[in-house]
């Protein structure tokens, strides 16, 4: 086998595409990093391990064919689902959340598992039933949907219990959830509300009010809206320069490594470096858009959609969070907050949307 | 058949999914153009206000105060000047027990009762966060004592501060006033008049006296540090640095050895001098007895002190040079005669008979002269000389209220006289008008007869009296009194000048003045009533005495029964200039409760007068020799 052999297995599952738009995000991320941990290499370098593992794996899962992609769906979401009653009896406190689970050897947080294990589990019971569906199927599935979410919330964690209602959602919506049955539970949602509010802890619904008017408690919940607001507003449209964010280097900008990572972005680089960010998000979507329409089977189908939709979803709801229109939910900016864990779950859903893509022609024959 | 149709569910289940991908695209792009519409706001439309706050974020201002300008008598002698101490003082967030703290401190440092009580006061009026002095000039000994067990006090420190320092503390605390901690009143006025900025930083504002008025040329300006801090409020670098201008310095007209003259000649006596040279309105003395001492005051006076000061029956906080109002008594008299001749009411050698007593026509009301016999007969020379009483009785009701009030009004008689301190008082000249709006009442023409001799409701202050009387001096030609002579910056470039211009010329003839004056001079002379103020000058000194009833002291006295009967004693006034021939100082001397002007007030004007024009320094006390001394 030549060289030029071995390079081409190696790279034979790999979306060239995808990979171009994930290569532009992750070194975006190295150079934003730096620049949020105040010129230092500590945090680029460790971000450049936990890439460097997290695309082993997509590449060990995009060189993995479908049919065992499917087979580990029940196993994931079962081991998911008892991970997370785990956590519920047993979990650590920290921050006034129980989302860790020690197994002894590592600490765990089951409900990214789920971000993966949800949609799985949900696509493949669609495919299972997908000549016979009816409203019952659909029931079904959103009660997957659902147990775990309300073990989530109950952490609490609502940012990842909305990013896995939204991801299970997706697959409802693919799977071509009636638009009447829609409205209704819309409608339901609506009437719900009320109850839900109430049913919030109170530093959520303050999170929430302090969408609506952050100098309310400008140096308490508000302090992080209102400062990251400035770093992004002040930017202009050039940004200040590479370094030179103030908000940023004069500590006035909370967790910016990790959630608000987008200010230090925006606030260095402007609006013409928001553009080209999204502009990069935009690409790698428009892919996975093109993986999902050419996808062979109802599973693959439904799975490259929700990873789609989902990742989609978590970039706007961050830079969203970050520019102040939704409120602080501690969403990370995909691909480029530093992080290992959130890193790994998105890697993971793109090495599938590979998978869908180079293995698609093996089905079909 | 059956595959058939398999086939169509298949084609119509792909094309229902690429509707709902179709929808989802649509979703996504929705998202991401409400996203680029929100950096568009922030960062193109709203950017300059995000900017703003991103710069007062990143930028914290400190001021730097200025140094206070200095205060300097017309020869340089320094009435007001800064001097840099150490004080002791207490972070109140870093100090959890004051008390604690505050005692064991007394064991390093001397602590008073005084301190501690104005500590108290301090921290009654304070800020939580604001660090709080316990004690001024710390000696090296103390300095040094703490340094060595600063460890045991985290919230307290050493500061070195520029202080305000009056050397000539009472002497001159009328004059000068003093500067105090800028309270919330201070603050509604600073912003009124658009000076807050200017304040940033500063702790203290003049309060009274000159340091009240000059108060724009002293502060200074302000000085500026633009520094980045971070979020934690930590300065990382200097941006911009401006530097403060000191304060301008004032230099006085006033002579501070006339002036520790002028106040140690009056003894233990209260009352007031004000010494102006006519030719150009400078004042030389100016003095309110008692004073205090101003000093206590910068830093906050403790209550005890401050309500020993405030409820004393000799109120030492009253400028009575300023604002001290009395009858004018005998000393409006010159100023009658005036009047006199130029509405040719009375000629010069025009003389009446003075059996004592004075009638209105058709009434049966007496009106005594001082004299008991009368003085016989006088004319105008004589009524003034012997300052006869009936003379001016007739003289004024002749006159008529209204010509007297056109008159006086001329000398600035009821009117502030625009001297450079704030809070003058304008005195009293009654005019019907005035009568009627005040009481309602009619002016009747026994009114007229007690104004004529400077009694009934006439008011005047010292210095309105001394402009009068150096505006007599001058020959009619009228000067603003001013304290301060220019203005300089803190180099010693003179900024600007005081007043030197006429206000106004009254043309008063020539014969007119001159017999006024001649008469003045005769008040000094054998047969005046101020002989002895006079005895053995080389210079000739004209000048008037008087006496203010005591009536509005009256109720006051109630509680200290022993001082009664001195306290209900006459005012003593009297007003002079000299060398009569060409006046170069008019002053004015109230001896409260002196008695008559000629025995307690013209010895002290022959004092003031010997030095300004002679160099005679007094031996202090010495010629003092007034019975009236012993009560005090």
């Amino acid at each position: 086998m030549t060289r030029r052999q071995l390079w081409q297995r190696l790279v034979a599952h790999l979306d060239r595409s995808l990979m171009l738009g994930l290569g532009l995000l992750l070194i975006t991320s190295l150079i934003v990093l730096y620049s949020a941990d105040n010129a230092s290499w500590d945090r680029p370098l460790r971000q450049l391990v936990n890439m460097t593992v997290a695309l082993i794996c997509m590449w060990l899962i995009a060189n993995l064919p479908l049919h065992y992609l499917m087979r580990t769906a029940v196993p994931v979401y079962v081991l998911g689902m008892l991970l997370l009653v785990g956590v519920a009896l047993f979990g650590e406190i920290s921050h006034g959340a129980r989302r860790w689970l020690n197994l002894g050897v590592a600490n765990i947080q089951p409900s990214e598992l789920m971000k993966i294990g949800v949609p799985l589990m949900m696509a493949w019971y669609f495919e299972k039933h997908e000549a016979t569906l009816t409203l019952k199927n659909y029931f079904v599935a959103a009660l997957l949907l659902l147990m775990p979410i309300a073990l989530i919330a109950r952490q609490p964690d609502l940012g990842t219990s909305i990013l896995i209602l939204a991801s299970g959602f997706y697959v409802l919506f693919l799977a071509g959830l009636s638009w009447r049955v829609m409205g209704v539970l819309l409608a339901a949602a609506i009437a719900s509300a009320p109850v839900l509010w109430s049913m919030l802890h109170e530093y959520q619904r303050h999170r929430i009010m302090m969408l609506f008017d952050p100098s309310q408690d400008a140096l308490g919940n508000g302090y992080h809206t209102i400062q990251a607001t400035i770093a992004v507003g002040s930017g202009g449209i050039f940004g200040k320069g590479y370094l030179n964010g103030t908000q940023t280097h004069l500590d006035f900008l909370p967790e910016r490594t990790t959630d608000f990572i987008f200010a230090v972005f925006s606030e260095e680089f402007g609006l013409f470096g928001c553009v080209v960010m999204v502009g990069m998000y935009s690409f790698v979507i428009w892919r996975g858009f093109r993986i999902t329409a050419n996808a062979s089977t109802y599973f693959t189908r439904l799975m490259a959609g929700s990873i789609t939709l989902t990742f989609a979803t978590y970039a706007f709801v961050n830079m969203g969070m970050v520019s102040g229109i939704l409120p602080v939910v501690g969403v990370p900016l995909p691909l480029i907050s530093y992080g290992g864990t959130s890193m790994l779950t998105l890697m993971l859903g793109f090495g599938m949307l590979m998978s869908i893509e180079t293995h698609k022609k093996l089905v079909k024959t | 058949m059956k595959k058939h149709a398999e086939f169509k569910n298949h084609q119509r289940e792909i094309f229902h999914f690429q509707l709902r991908l179709v929808v989802s695209i649509g979703f996504v792009v929705i998202l991401l153009s409400i996203l680029l519409l929100r950096f568009f706001y922030l960062q193109a439309f709203r950017h300059n206000y995000y900017q703003t706050l991103a710069e007062s974020n990143r930028i914290s201002i400190v001021p730097i105060v200025p140094n206070r300008g200095l205060i300097l008598d017309r020869n340089g002698v320094v009435l007001a000047r800064n001097y840099s101490g150490y004080t002791l003082e207490i972070n109140q967030n870093k100090t959890t027990n004051m008390e604690a703290t505050i005692n064991e401190l007394s064991k390093l440092v001397d602590i008073t009762a005084k301190d501690r009580k104005r500590f108290k006061k301090l921290l009654a009026e304070s800020h939580d966060f604001e660090t709080l002095m316990i004690r001024n000039r710390l000696s090296d000994e103390e300095i040094a004592r703490f340094a060595a067990q600063q460890y045991r006090f985290p919230g307290v420190e050493i500061k070195a501060r520029l202080f305000r320092d009056y050397p000539f503390g009472e002497q001159t605390a009328h004059l000068i006033g003093y500067i105090g901690r800028i309270n919330e009143d201070d603050i509604a006025q600073l912003e009124q008049s658009d000076l807050v900025a200017n304040y940033r930083g500063s702790d203290y504002i003049g309060k009274t006296g000159l340091e009240q008025s000059y108060e724009s040329d002293l502060h200074g300006t302000t000085g500026i540090e633009q520094v980045e801090v971070d979020a934690g409020g930590r300065a990382v670098r200097m941006l911009s640095h401006t530097a403060p201008v000191s304060g301008n310095t004032l230099v006085l007209s006033i002579d501070s050895k006339l002036q520790e003259i002028a106040e140690q000649s009056f003894g233990n006596y209260r009352g007031a001098l004000v010494a102006i040279d006519p030719n150009n309105g400078e004042v030389l003395a100016f003095v309110s007895k008692p004073g205090y001492d101003p000093n206590p005051f910068i830093d906050g006076i403790d209550t005890q002190s401050w309500d020993e000061l405030n409820n004393s029956p000799d109120v030492p906080l009253n400028n009575r040079a300023l604002r001290g109002q009395y009858p004018p008594g005998s000393t409006i008299k010159p100023f009658m005669a005036l009047a006199g001749l130029y509405f040719h009411m009375r000629k010069p050698e025009q003389a009446i008979n003075d059996p004592g007593v004075y009638y209105l026509p058709g009434s049966s009301r007496q009106y005594r002269d001082w004299k008991v016999g009368g003085h016989g007969s006088v004319n105008m020379y004589k009524a003034i000389q012997m300052s006869c009483d009936t003379y001016f009785y007739g003289l004024a009701t002749e006159l008529g209220i209204d010509n007297i009030y056109n008159y006086l009004s001329r000398f600035g008689f009821g009117n502030k006289t625009g001297i450079d301190m704030e809070g003058e008082s304008s005195g009293l000249l009654p005019s019907q008008e005035w009568k009627m709006k005040r009481y309602q009442q009619i002016w009747y023409p026994g009114d007229t007869v007690s104004v004529g001799i400077g009694q009934g409701y006439s008011l005047v202050t010292p210095t309105q009296l001394a402009f009068a009387t150096a505006t007599l001096a001058n020959d009619g030609v009228a000067y603003k009194p001013h304290l301060v002579k220019e203005v300089r910056n803190s180099f010693g470039e003179q900024l600007r000048q005081i007043a030197s211009d006429p206000l106004y010329d009254l043309s008063i003839d020539k014969a007119n003045l001159d017999l006024v004056k001649k008469a003045m001079v005769a008040v000094t002379q054998p047969g005046g009533t101020a002989v002895y103020a006079s005895l053995g000058t080389p210079y000739h000194i004209a000048g008037k005495t008087g006496t203010a009833q005591v009536v509005s002291m009256k109720q006051g006295e109630k509680y200290d029964e022993k001082n009664i009967d001195e306290r209900l004693r006459d005012h003593a006034w009297f007003i002079a200039f000299a060398p009569a021939e060409e006046p170069r100082i008019a002053l004015v001397v109230l001896a409260e409760n002196g008695g008559h002007g000629g025995g307690t007030a013209a010895p002290i004007a022959r004092k003031v007068l010997d030095y300004y024009l002679l160099g005679k320094v007094p031996k202090p006390m010495q010629d003092v020799k007034d019975e009236d001394i012993e009560h005090d």
